[in-house]
């Protein structure tokens, strides 16, 4: 890895990088619960997409499609919000059950 | 047209800022440094200047607006004093970091507590390691002249500077100023071409990034080079600013030193006191010499060094106290630099340093008076003439 690394002459002045490169930051593994989608359960109100601080919601066409799970830290937000009932569409599960 | 004006070191420093005429200034007031962006809004309010003018709730607001607009690519500006820079620190570094080419002045004031509101300097000497380029003035003119090459030489260097004037001394006192017209001072100071400016939207960046224990170390080193580096700019700077006005600084200012056989180093508005003093004493045919620190960041070890590795015994006056450090702040860096550079080789060094004498002085805003100096000149011929120093720490003025 260190190979790789730049030495401070090569760097840019000031710190600066290109933009968006939170993207490539990956702060998934910081997650212990992980959210649970369940497309048959969804009614596509897009409150877990409004609500979550990581922009983590997929959407396809309008619509949730998924979770990316490599942004996503585990806060729980989107299934705090999510108003189906009696059972919710998102579910957060224990890492380690998964695992 | 050029102008000879009688005003204060505050209205000196707001009329330069006028003529340098920034993008944006951000400003909160501080006692002594209040009037400086009081002046200033009045040019904004008259329409004198172009500048978009913030009034912030604090100094690190201040800061913070200042570090935004010259990241979005503006030439911004913003004066403090004192507990305001106190309250700007985290941003300081932040500011430097980034490499913004702020401008500040700043007017030297004590610490609280006790709460005082007169010149000393604990303010800047506090902040002498955050990156940001320091620039001393002894007086009105210097700091009026001193922040228009400012603006160039923090451009040119990418880093933040301020620019010092003592509290009361000489942001108070009534001096004829020198001023240019603002057509030269434009001229001089040119149009400013940010480096990366973050409202550029062809070209998107991002900027104070998170940077772990892979990073952080050589953006650091970049940042110490960047301040390695800026010596030799200020000095270009400054030629070009005397061939403009006939006027020029040094990294510092070497008064009577050709033949002296002891001096002072001094800081500030003491230097005009301390001229005073050595005039005296070379009327008696004393070998004395003064030398007046101006550039304090970047620290000019080398030239230092070798201004003052001829004389028997150097005086060090520091307006501000390290509190148990080795020695006040400006005595450190001078004595660390004695011992690192020298003409001699190193066999031959044995015996041949200056001895150093540390003089803290004008605390709180306490007078220095010609006599003061004068008796450390007796201290500096006696231990010239191999008299025992007893301490290294001397205090001028307090009361046992």
């Amino acid at each position: 890895m260190s190979d790789e690394k730049k030495g401070w002459k090569e760097l840019p002045i000031g710190a600066i990088l290109e933009a968006g490169t939170a993207k490539n930051y990956k702060t998934g593994d910081w997650r212990h619960i992980r959210p649970i989608w369940n497309k048959e359960k969804c009614i596509q109100c897009l409150r877990c997409w409004i609500y979550c601080p990581d922009s983590s919601i997929i959407i396809k066409d309008g619509k949730v499609d998924g979770i990316d799970l490599d942004h996503c830290k585990g806060c729980g937000i989107c299934a705090a919000e999510c108003p189906v009932k009696p059972v919710k569409a998102i579910t957060m599960v224990s890492e380690k059950e998964i695992k | 047209m050029r102008k000879k004006l009688a005003i204060t070191g505050n209205e000196a420093v707001a009329y330069a800022m006028k003529q340098i005429n920034p993008d944006v200034v951000a400003a909160y007031p501080i006692t002594p440094a209040t009037e400086i962006v009081q002046i200033f809004s009045q040019y904004v309010a008259d329409g004198e200047v172009n500048t978009e003018f913030v009034a912030v709730e604090s100094e690190h607001s201040a800061m913070s607006a200042t570090i935004g607009a010259s990241a979005a690519g503006s030439r911004a500006m913003t004066a403090t004093s004192s507990q305001g820079l106190a309250l700007m620190f985290e941003m300081l570094y932040i500011a430097s970091a980034l490499r913004l080419p702020i401008v500040m002045p700043e007017v030297n004031r004590s610490l609280s507590a006790p709460i005082n509101i007169h010149a000393d300097h604990s303010d800047t000497m506090g902040a002498r390691d955050c990156g940001w380029l320091q620039i001393y003035c002894e007086n009105s003119q210097e700091a009026y002249d001193s922040l228009i090459q400012a603006v160039r030489i923090a451009e040119e260097s990418l880093l933040p500077i301020m620019v010092t004037i003592d509290g009361f001394i000489i942001s108070h006192a009534m001096e004829a100023v020198d001023t240019f017209d603002n057509k030269e001072v434009q001229n001089f100071i040119g149009k400013y071409k940010p480096a990366h400016p973050l409202l550029d939207i062809k070209h998107p960046i991002t900027i104070g990034a998170i940077d772990f224990n892979d990073y952080y170390f050589e953006h650091k080193r970049s940042q110490i080079e960047a301040m390695n580096n800026v010596e030799p700019v200020i000095l270009k700077i400054n030629e070009e600013f005397k061939k403009s006005f006939g006027r020029g600084y040094g990294l510092f200012e070497e008064y009577m030193m050709q033949d002296a056989e002891t001096a002072i180093v001094v800081i500030g508005s003491t230097a005009g006191t301390a001229k005073v003093a050595v005039d005296n004493l070379r009327k008696q045919g004393k070998k004395v010499g003064l030398l007046r620190l101006r550039v304090f960041r970047p620290f000019p070890a080398e030239k230092l060094s070798k201004a003052l590795s001829h004389l028997k015994a150097v005086a060090v006056l520091d307006r501000s106290t390290g509190m148990n450090a080795y020695a006040g702040p400006v005595c450190t860096e001078v004595a660390s630099s004695l011992y690192t550079h020298s003409d001699l080789p190193a066999s031959q060094q044995a015996g041949k340093k200056p001895k150093i004498l540390n003089y803290i002085y004008g605390l709180g805003g306490r007078d220095i008076f010609v006599e003061d100096i004068q008796k450390v000149y007796v201290d500096l011929e006696n231990v010239a003439k191999g008299e025992k120093t007893e301490k290294l720490i001397n205090y001028i003025g307090v009361r046992e």
